[in-house]
Parts: structure tokens; C-alpha cells; sequence
């Protein structure tokens, strides 16, 4: 923990702090029935720390996502980055999908080279693109197609895509969802690495408890509908966050049974 | 098998020689006969493939595969110089002797490169005219609600009347055949490319452009970026549809009131009865139509590096 506090600290620059207050978002389906999916929500992420939002699905956590990135505008409420109002998608709040979704008619150089390119920068910062493929170890797959890489070098290649163009926050929705276990443990670790190289703000979107422990300093469990936060819990781990510490487990149950008590209210008791 | 396939192609260009030459001619003989030279030039070419073939692995991996299919090309000749050269059985106006129709290629090639040389003019005016018109449609129509709203039911209702069906008012409105026919062809790749872009471009995943604009893409780079190249496959298929269309339509197009073209040569030969000169048109506009096709696959194959195989060729 030391060596991720001290990470810390220098780190106040780079990353960006969010602020998201009282945030509503109502969606109108097609038959005209509102659905809320999130109802109030009020959140304050440190610039440069680790946040997860984790909770069942249907809880509204993808949907607070796409309004930090802009994707999505509020029903009502406020969001802002650095005390600057979010009312559009930009390159400051960068995004990796469940899905890469890497740009499959451009070579792994040309897709981390995109957002450069799109802001006419590349010239000036085309060595950054070196830099992110050697960061996320594909400076060997510059020339390949997306067809040609696995999955975890997919989501690598994305999270380069994301990050070349030095965003204040990186969002990152279920990233390793689609990824095997022992890709997603590897993975987990390479995103630990890159954000402490980095120190940008991570908010992380997962349906997975210990991954949330594992990477986060904070995780925000949501319950569903009317989606809100339930409980924000801090992951005070010293040292080496073994899978197997004690603290790891107490929390791993901690919010399991949040979520759980979040999950039974509609269901009726049996008594056998 | 594989060095008498090799050989097996050589053996029927002998035979086929042997028998053109010991057989007698029948009533309806060429002034020179090009089919023995013929067959003498395919004696050749095979005989140096085979023998080569002894020497160089590669060249015989290709000879013994195309073995066959060439021993069969040039058994289905033999045949027909049989059929109409040497035995009359097939009546000779329509089905004139492989020596006359080898004979108009090069009697008549002049006249033949002038037609394709116009023919070509019409195609590329008409085809470039076309493709370029529906691609801006069709990424009008993709992007934009507006352009959808005011463009969808022109393209609906014009696109699937056959280009010809509009040459009684086309002869009317334009002031020469050239403009007419290429607006013909070009209304023929239009509608194909058209449909295609804006179908591809609707197609596309949204998280695709969602992802560019968190990278920073503004609205040009969204459609000339992500929209575009996503959408190029379909637009391939589009452009490929549109131009067997044009193919088409040219033809159509030249057989009214033409001077020169690949087309009004096959009719107007058809008319003086010279179906040894329709041959030798229907021969060139095969090989140039797939050049073309060929053509448009290679900048289909670089463009789409990133895809594999779309429609085979």
C-alpha cells in the first residue's frame, strides 16, 4: 500500500476528479413506460484513485457510466470534471467496452494512432503510439489486423487506444467480462500496472466482487431499480492485495451481502 | 497421373492439329485457315509448359492442375472445327468454322478497338458518374435524417425500374447518344450503390461511433473515419451489383441509335448476317468484362485487406 500511496500523491496532476450530483436518468421505452435507471445518485471520485461500481444487473452502473462519458445526458442533475460541466463525449474521459471494439479496417497501429489523428495531433505525438504499444506489450502486433489478436491482446490494444490520447479518466465498462479466467487474472494485473505508470482516474464498471477488491480503492455498490448507491466501501488492504488476506474475504462478504439484501427485496420468504 | 497430365494437354493440340490438317475441308472452307495456325500456336505453348514442367516443380504443380481443364478447351474447339469445318453438319450462317471467327480478330481488329475504345468512354463516364453520385446519396441518406426523409422514397421508387426502361425519355431529354447512354449506366450503378451505402452505414455497431467520439472524433471524422471504411464492404457489394448492371445497360444502351461500341458491333454484325464477326464480339466483351471485373476485385482486395472474402472471384 505504501508504494501505491506514494503513486498517489504524484498523481494529483494527471488524473481528473469527477463529481456527479443528484443524477437522474429516465429512459422512455417504446410502449411509453418510464423506466428509472438511476435515481439521485451523488458521487465524488478523487483525482487519480481507483473506483469500481459493482451491483446486479439492471442496476443502472453502465448507465451512470455512459453519462460520466458523456455518452448520455442526464434527466436531471449535474456532472462535471474537474469542476468543468460534462455535456459531451470527449477525448479527456476515455472508454474501453465488454467488447474492444477496435476499428477492424485499421492495423493495431493506426487504431491506438485514431484519436491522435482525429485531433490533429499526431503529428506532433506520433512516438506516444510506440509508447502505448510498448506499455501494453503489443509493439510486435503494430501491423496486425484486430481479426489477427486474441482477446486480452484485443482489450489491451483498446486500452491503449484509449489512453494514448492522456485522458483525465478512463472508463472502463466490464473490460475483462469476455475474457477467460486465467486472461482475466493477467489482465487484472496489467491494468494495475498501467494505471500506476499512469496515475489517470480509473472508474471501473464489473459484476465481479473479487476484481473489484483486487483493483480498487473504492468500490460503490449499487442496488437496482430505482437504481442508487447503497454503500461506498473504502479497500484499505496494506501491501500485496493476495486474493487470500483476510481483510480481502471480510470485504468479499461484506458486499456480497449487500448484495444479496439488495437482491431479496422483491423476493418472497419461505419458511420450510 | 500427374506427368501424363502434364503431357495430356499437348497430346490433344497434336491431335487436334493432325486432324485439322489431314482432314478434308468441306464446302464452306476460310480464305486462310488460322485454325491450323491456331492449333499450332496451343501445340507450342503446351509443348514448352510440359517440358518445362520436367524441370521446374513449380511450373509443374500449375501445368498438372490446369491439365485437364485445358485438354478439355481444346478438345471442345477441335470439336466444333469438326462439326462446322470439316464435317458441315451445324448450318454454316450461323455457326460459322473457329478459323473465321480466329479470322475476324485479326481482320477486323481496327474497327473492333475503335468499339471498345467507345465503349469504353460510355462506361467510365457512366460508371464513375454513377458510383460517385451513390456513394454522396448513400452517406447522405446514413447520416443524415433529413436527406433519409427527402431521399429514401426517391430510391425507392426509382431504383428498381431497369435503366432501360427509361430510353424513350432519355432519347428525348438528352441532346446526343454519348450524354444518354452514360447517364443510362450511370443511373445503373447508382441505385445498387446507393442502397448498399446507406444500408452498410446503418448497419454499423453504435458503439463503434460512440468509441471514436470518446477519442476525440468530431462529425467528419465519424462518417469519413469509422462510417465509411466500416461500411465498405456493403459498399463494395453495391458498387460490384452496380456494375454488372452498367455492363448491361451499355449494351442496351448501344444497340439504340449508336455509332461505334462493343454492343452495336455484335448487333450490327448480327444484322449483316456475319455471325462469325457476333463471335468474335461476344469473345472480346467476355475477356474485357472480366478484366474489369478482375480489376475492380483487385482494388476490392487492397482496400479490404482488414476482411476476408466477401463475394469469391
Amino acid at each position: 500500500m505504501a508504494e501505491r500511496c506514494d503513486k498517489m500523491v504524484t498523481t494529483e496532476k494527471s488524473g481528473g476528479a469527477l463529481s456527479v450530483k443528484n443524477a437522474v436518468k429516465r429512459f422512455t421505452q417504446p410502449n411509453g413506460e418510464e423506466i428509472t435507471a438511476l435515481n439521485g445518485v451523488n458521487l465524488e471520485v478523487d483525482s487519480g484513485s481507483f473506483v469500481s461500481f459493482i451491483g446486479p444487473s439492471g442496476c443502472g452502473k453502465s448507465t451512470l457510466l455512459r453519462l460520466i462519458a458523456g455518452l448520455e445526458k442526464p434527466t436531471s442533475g449535474e456532472l462535471s470534471l474537474d469542476g468543468v460541466p460534462i455535456t459531451k463525449a470527449g477525448y479527456e474521459r476515455g472508454l474501453v467496452f465488454q467488447n474492444p471494439t477496435l476499428f477492424s479496417w485499421l492495423t493495431i497501429y493506426d487504431n491506438i494512432a485514431f484519436s491522435l489523428r482525429a485531433r490533429g495531433i499526431y503529428k506532433e505525438k506520433k512516438e506516444l503510439v510506440n509508447e502505448y504499444l510498448e506499455l501494453v506489450g503489443l509493439k510486435d502486433f503494430a501491423g496486425a489486423y484486430p481479426h489477427q489478436l486474441s482477446g486480452g491482446m484485443a482489450q489491451r490494444a483498446s486500452i491503449a487506444r484509449a489512453l494514448v490520447g492522456h485522458p483525465k479518466v478512463l472508463l472502463l465498462d466490464e473490460p475483462l467480462g469476455a475474457l477467460d479466467a486465467f486472461t482475466r487474472m493477467n489482465m487484472q494485473d496489467e491494468i494495475l500496472r498501467i494505471w500506476r505508470e499512469k496515475h489517470m482516474t480509473m472508474i471501473m464498471v464489473t459484476h465481479d466482487v473479487d476484481e473489484a477488491i483486487y483493483l480498487s480503492d473504492k468500490i460503490v455498490v449499487m442496488s437496482p431499480r430505482p437504481a442508487k448507491i447503497e454503500k461506498i466501501i473504502s479497500v484499505d488492504i496494506a501491501g500485496k492485495r493476495a486474493r487470500n488476506n483476510p481483510e480481502f474475504l471480510r470485504l468479499r462478504s461484506e458486499i456480497l451481502e449487500i448484495l444479496h439484501f439488495a437482491g431479496k427485496v422483491e423476493e418472497p420468504d419461505y419458511i420450510i | 497421373m500427374k506427368k501424363f497430365k502434364v503431357w495430356l494437354p499437348f497430346i490433344a493440340s497434336a491431335a487436334a492439329l493432325a486432324a485439322d490438317i489431314l482432314l478434308p475441308d468441306g464446302k464452306n472452307s476460310a480464305k486462310v485457315n488460322y485454325y491450323t495456325y491456331f492449333c499450332a500456336a496451343i501445340a507450342v505453348f503446351t509443348l514448352i509448359t510440359a517440358v518445362m514442367s520436367v524441370f521446374n516443380d513449380k511450373i509443374r504443380e500449375s501445368t498438372s492442375y490446369k491439365g485437364l481443364f485445358r485438354t478439355g478447351v481444346i478438345l471442345l474447339i477441335a470439336v466444333i472445327d469438326l462439326l462446322t469445318a470439316k464435317f458441315d453438319v451445324l448450318p454454316m450462317i450461323y455457326f460459322p468454322s473457329p478459323s473465321k471467327v480466329i479470322g475476324v480478330l485479326f481482320e477486323d481488329y481496327e474497327l473492333i478497338g475503335k468499339c471498345l475504345l467507345y465503349s469504353a468512354r460510355l462506361l467510365l463516364i457512366g460508371f464513375f458518374g454513377g458510383a460517385l453520385v451513390g456513394l454522396a446519396a448513400g452517406i447522405a441518406i446514413g447520416f443524415n435524417k433529413h436527406a433519409a426523409y427527402w431521399l429514401n422514397p426517391l430510391v425507392r421508387f426509382l431504383g428498381p425500374i431497369p435503366s432501360t426502361a427509361w430510353i424513350p425519355l432519355v432519347l428525348v431529354v438528352f441532346p446526343d447518344t454519348v450524354s444518354a447512354s452514360s447517364f443510362l449506366i450511370a443511373l445503373a450503378v447508382w441505385f445498387p450503390t446507393t442502397l448498399m451505402t446507406s444500408s452498410g452505414i446503418q448497419n454499423i455497431a453504435n458503439s463503434f461511433f460512440e468509441v471514436s467520439e470518446t477519442l476525440g472524433a468530431g462529425t467528419f471524422c465519424k462518417i469519413f473515419k469509422v462510417g465509411v471504411p466500416a461500411a465498405m464492404p456493403s459498399i463494395f457489394i453495391g458498387i460490384f451489383n452496380g456494375t454488372c448492371s452498367a455492363f448491361i445497360t451499355l449494351m442496351t444502351a448501344e444497340m439504340i441509335g449508336a455509332r461505334y461500341g462493343i454492343g452495336w458491333y455484335v448487333n450490327w454484325q448480327k444484322e449483316m448476317m456475319c455471325y462469325a464477326n457476333v463471335y468474335a464480339g461476344l469473345i472480346v466483351i467476355a475477356l474485357t468484362f472480366s478484366i474489369l471485373i478482375t480489376l475492380l476485385f483487385r482494388v476490392k482486395d487492397k482496400l479490404l485487406v482488414w476482411q476476408k472474402g466477401v463475394i469469391k472471384w
